[in-house]
């Protein structure tokens, strides 16, 4: 197997062994995006230089015999929420196109002290709203086995890398599901941890009480590896989980006796694609024949999820993004054209008397955040500030907000019973395939039902895992995911891998020219 | 008091700084003074990704300060965000606590030692901790318009405590501002400093007048922008006569008009209505996702009540009982501050005699700190060096007009009482000389002695001067009560 198509856990070995070296692999992953990322669009930005001295470095030190880190010169891609110390960090919005952070993410701080190789930044829906990275305002991403089909999201660039082999691991977000849909959509394997596993410290927040990093790859034992790298207590994060780190790596591979699965009745419903109901029944019955015993499960709260996902979303997002103001951070609009246009309406509305609409008027400070945020942020950053704001406004409150945590802590029941009898949960990552760009945009509703299976971890604040189980007659994979109880993440893994020890639709590639 | 045809009806919100070295959520310095943006991290900052961390020593201050304005401290409490725009904001939102603060229920009990108003109980309602936004600085000179912002007080930790509207006029309002300011002192938890911004007041002001509809009330105005407690003062009692114009012009009742908010201009000695921000209606409070609730245990505190220093109102009472002074005294000296109190109570427990203790730091330490501005820890004469004049003034070995100059020479030349009143020749008359020259006198007045005889005791006052002349050193007081007796019996 070539270098760019080989495990996490493969590199590492042949690294070690010094059977290649980081140059060589890192040499090679920035070919492999050289030649197929002009068409699939998995990164705003490739770091060569940067990553090139990294792998030396590590070649280096491997040379004079140093004590190495756990991912020491492997390539990593990074989504780019995750602030990177004197790289631009984007959120693939136009309003931080130039930001440079001055401190690491603690994920990043994490990966360093591995002695990965940070390889580039990829990327996502604008502030990691969407599911089809198409909200992106900084470029182009493509679903690598079907370049008219969208790669998921938000993290679209980070699944697709991996899907077109350009980096063997990839650090993705998960709010409502953007690692796993994408994983998904791209035949790769998404882990979003438990909330609190892995430290938010440096990752640009959209919803605080529900964003989550996680680690993607082609393997669940190299999600597995990866995972182990960024988890972890963080002093920086209050809401950090304060519990030793298993050994992801050393566990995977343990087989699971007696693996009880539910699953999900609500998941097979209204909306579930045929093609994707019988990949992930097959998927089942896969685990049947490894000795899983299988049994429905009832989440009857999960078919709120959606409606208390748009409403819990939104409302922290409004006030996350209220930074952005062209004040603090973000772009500033052109102030001296702003005061003339001002200038212009107050003029006009003088001559005219009308003393109210006078009155109504912007101050200027008032007018340029207006204006700045209106020109920095996407159609879509803009619907979910706007219904947040809402959601959150004096007389609302209770009717929306206060009723969405309602109904989130009886999701949350719903999985507690549901884990008094199963060890996991099982059903599909997404409804349906990947789609063509561009057949969701006009209809943000469609758009995100996509998340109708995912959204509900987040809610509960436990982790789930998207596998490829299979691919549509059209050629495009099909995930499922099985989702385990709080800081169940050994469990999930060694589930996974061993659904992988007995099928291969993670190893398969797409053709790209 | 009653001939006013209103009743004025305040209520205090104080933002008090709590005396930390860091701030609120990031670990950050909190000293004032700095230059402009040195005291600040990613985190209070707000850039993007950052996150808070609570800093646990802010929680303990607000709690001693909680136990000692007797409010309940609940298990649990949360933060919240408080949003709304402004340039001194950088997160554009406030971290603070909305519907469950971390105390609530409390008072505070004040009066008046010279009996302006009756005791009274205000009532706290709650008190709760939030971070300081920055400071802008409008530079509006020369036609510019530049703005800037200094976030070096971002972040740092407030408590902001609430009263209830149970105050009735502007001296109840500087009593309670007063009394408060005093347990914060006491307690430490803050510096107070107005000037430096430490002890923020903002006072909610409406009246109650009697119509012949009965009762009305005229629209609540809450008066910001107030750097000392005679601003207080003064601006409530503006308020107060400002609103009944408006009334009896206008006629307008409280919920007419939405509540206004007015800064007190301390140069012009007015309120002035200022603009309303657009979002002030309404601040999108929701529990803050980044922060874990804080809890505390029952015994964490009983821990913080238990170890409270002695508080002002307590101090004021054992001051009275322990060293027999009025309640006048002990008020002000207690309202000295800690420091104060300990000088006092070392000159009164060495001096022996409590009163003339509180009587000399009344009269001439305070006298001569005011007259130098120094502080009791810079006052020349300890309490141990100063409490031997108060004993020979209490032994009668000097009288107090002597034992000012005395005092005098002692202030700023080291020496102990002893010496001076050695070197001034003072020496205690011994009561045998002194009942010769009382006889010698009264032979020599037959006139005083008849008025004594008759009971015009004042007659005596003649032969004191013409003792004191003979000899500096007697004790007037015990030489007037021996000429008293010795003439009645003549």
């Amino acid at each position: 197997m070539s270098l760019i198509h080989a495990s996490a856990a493969q590199l590492l070995t042949q690294l070690e062994s010094g059977e290649i070296t980081s140059v060589e692999l890192t040499k090679a992953c920035l070919a492999q995006i050289d030649a197929a990322d002009k068409e699939v669009g998995a990164f705003l930005k490739v770091m060569t230089d940067s990553a090139l001295e990294q792998a030396e470095s590590v070649d280096a030190r491997r040379k004079k015999g140093e004590k190495l880190g756990r991912l020491a010169g492997i390539p990593v891609a990074i989504k780019d929420l995750l602030c990177t110390k004197g790289e631009v960090t984007t959120c693939a919005s136009k309003m931080l196109e130039n930001f440079v952070p001055p401190y690491d993410a603690t994920v990043i701080t994490k990966l360093k002290a591995a002695d990965a190789v940070l390889i580039g930044k990829t990327n996502m829906d604008e502030f990691a709203m969407g599911g089809s990275t198409e909200n992106s305002a900084l470029g182009k991403t493509r679903n690598p086995w079907n370049l008219k089909c969208v790669p998921g999201g938000s993290s679209g660039g980070a699944a697709a890398c991996l899907a077109a082999s350009m980096a063997p691991l990839s650090i993705g977000t998960d709010t409502g599901g953007s690692i796993r849909q994408p994983a998904s959509f791209c035949g790769v394997v998404g882990l979003k941890p438990t909330y609190g596993v892995v430290s938010r410290y440096g990752l640009i927040a959209f919803a605080s009480s529900l964003d989550q990093i996680g680690p993607m790859a082609r393997s669940a034992e190299d999600t597995a590896i990866l995972l182990e790298a960024i988890a972890g207590y963080d002093a920086k994060d209050s809401t950090s989980a304060n519990v030793k780190t298993p050994a992801y790596s050393q566990s995977v591979k343990q087989p699971l006796k007696g693996l009880r699965l539910g699953v999900v009745k609500e998941h097979f419903g209204e909306g579930l694609d045929s093609e994707v109901e019988a990949s992930v029944r097959e998927a089942i019955n896969v685990y049947k024949s490894l000795g899983a015993t299988v049994t429905d499960v009832s989440l009857p709260h999960s078919k709120y999820g959606i409606a208390v996902y748009y409403i819990i979303a939104p409302s922290e997002a409004s006030s996350n993004l209220a930074r952005f103001d062209g004040a603090h951070y973000g772009h500033r609009c052109d102030e001296a054209k702003m005061l003339e246009q001002l200038a212009k309406e107050r003029a006009a509305l003088e001559a005219s008397g009308d003393e109210k609409l006078l009155g109504g008027l912007d101050t200027s400070l008032v007018r340029m955040y207006r204006q700045s945020r209106a020109e920095g942020f996407g159609p879509e950053v803009k619907r979910r500030i706007m219904l947040g704001t809402y959601t959150l406004s004096a007389g609302y409150y209770d009717a929306y907000y206060l009723k969405a945590l309602k109904v989130r802590r009886l999701i949350r029941q719903d999985y507690d019973a549901a884990f008094k009898n199963v060890d996991l949960v099982i059903g599909p990552t997404a409804p349906t395939p990947s789609f063509e760009a561009g057949t969701k945009t006009d209809d943000p509703l469609a758009m995100y039902l996509g998340d109708l299976y995912t959204v509900t971890a987040n809610l509960a604040g436990i982790g789930g895992i998207s596998l490829p189980c299979g691919f549509s007659k059209s050629g495009m994979p099909i995930g499922i995911q099985l989702q385990g109880p709080p800081l169940a993440e050994e469990r999930l893994l060694q589930a996974a891998h061993m659904y992988q020890t007995a099928t291969d639709w993670h190893e398969r590639r797409p053709e790209l020219s | 008091m009653s001939e006013s045809p209103y009743e004025i009806i305040i209520g205090l919100e104080v933002h008090v700084q709590l005396a930390t070295q860091t701030k609120l959520f990031c670990r950050c310095s909190t000293k004032y003074g700095a230059p402009p943006n040195t005291q600040t991290c990613p985190v209070c900052l707000a850039m993007p990704g950052t996150l808070p961390v609570m800093n646990r020593h802010a929680f303990e201050l607000a709690m001693q300060t909680a136990c000692a304005l007797n409010l309940e401290i609940p298990r649990f409490t949360k933060w919240d965000r408080k949003n709304y725009y402004y340039p001194d904001l950088p997160k554009g939102y406030q971290i603070s606590q909305y519907d469950l603060p971390m105390s609530q229920n409390g008072y505070l009990l004040i009066s008046d030692p010279k009996g302006q108003f009756e005791p009274r109980k205000v009532r706290i309602i709650r008190a709760h901790l939030e971070e300081d936004a920055g400071k802008s600085m409008h530079d509006e000179a020369a036609g510019k318009a530049d703005s800037r912002i200094d976030l070096n007080r971002t972040g740092t930790p407030l408590l902001e405590i609430v009263s209830e509207p149970d105050m009735r006029s502007p001296l109840e309002a500087k009593a309670y501002l007063t009394e408060l300011k005093l347990i914060l002192e006491y307690l430490g938890v803050s510096d107070c400093n107005m000037q430096e911004g430490s002890l923020r007041v903002d006072a909610n002001v409406n009246l109650h007048l009697q119509t012949p509809e009965g009762k009305v009330a005229t629209p609540i105005v809450e008066i910001k922008n107030m750097n000392s407690f005679r601003a207080v003062e003064r601006a409530i009692a503006y308020e107060a006569e400002r609103q009944y114009e408006v009334w009896q012009e206008t006629k307008q009742k409280i919920g007419d008009v939405p509540k206004q908010t007015r800064g007190w201009d301390d140069q012009a000695q007015v309120t002035r209505g200022q603009r309303h921000k657009e979002e002030s209606s309404d601040y999108r409070y929701f529990p803050e996702p980044d922060l874990a609730p804080v809890t505390t245990t029952e015994a964490e505190v009983a821990a913080v009540a238990a170890s409270l220093c002695e508080l002002p109102r307590q101090l004021r009472e054992r001051l009275e009982s322990q060293y027999k002074i009025p309640a006048y005294d002990a008020d002000v000296i207690v309202n000295q501050g800690k420091k104060t109190v300990d000088y006092y109570e070392s000159l009164a427990k060495l001096g022996g005699d409590g009163k003339l203790a509180s009587n000399w730091v009344q009269q001439e330490v305070l006298r001569i700190q005011k007259e130098r501005g120094i502080e009791i820890e810079a006052f020349p004469i300890t309490a141990e060096r100063l409490a031997g004049l108060v004993k020979a003034v209490a032994g009668k070995e000097i009288d107090g007009t002597r034992a000012k100059d005395v005092f005098a020479e002692m202030l700023d030349s080291g020496k102990t009482a002893a010496d001076v009143m050695k070197e001034m020749g003072i020496e205690k008359v011994d009561d045998s000389e002194l009942e010769n020259l009382c006889r010698e006198l009264l032979e020599a007045n037959p006139k005083v002695v008849s008025d004594l005889k008759e009971g015009t005791l004042k007659a005596v006052g003649v032969l004191i001067g013409q003792a004191k002349k003979k000899n500096p050193n007697i004790d007037p007081g015990t030489f007037r009560q021996m000429c008293i007796d010795l003439a009645t019996k003549m």
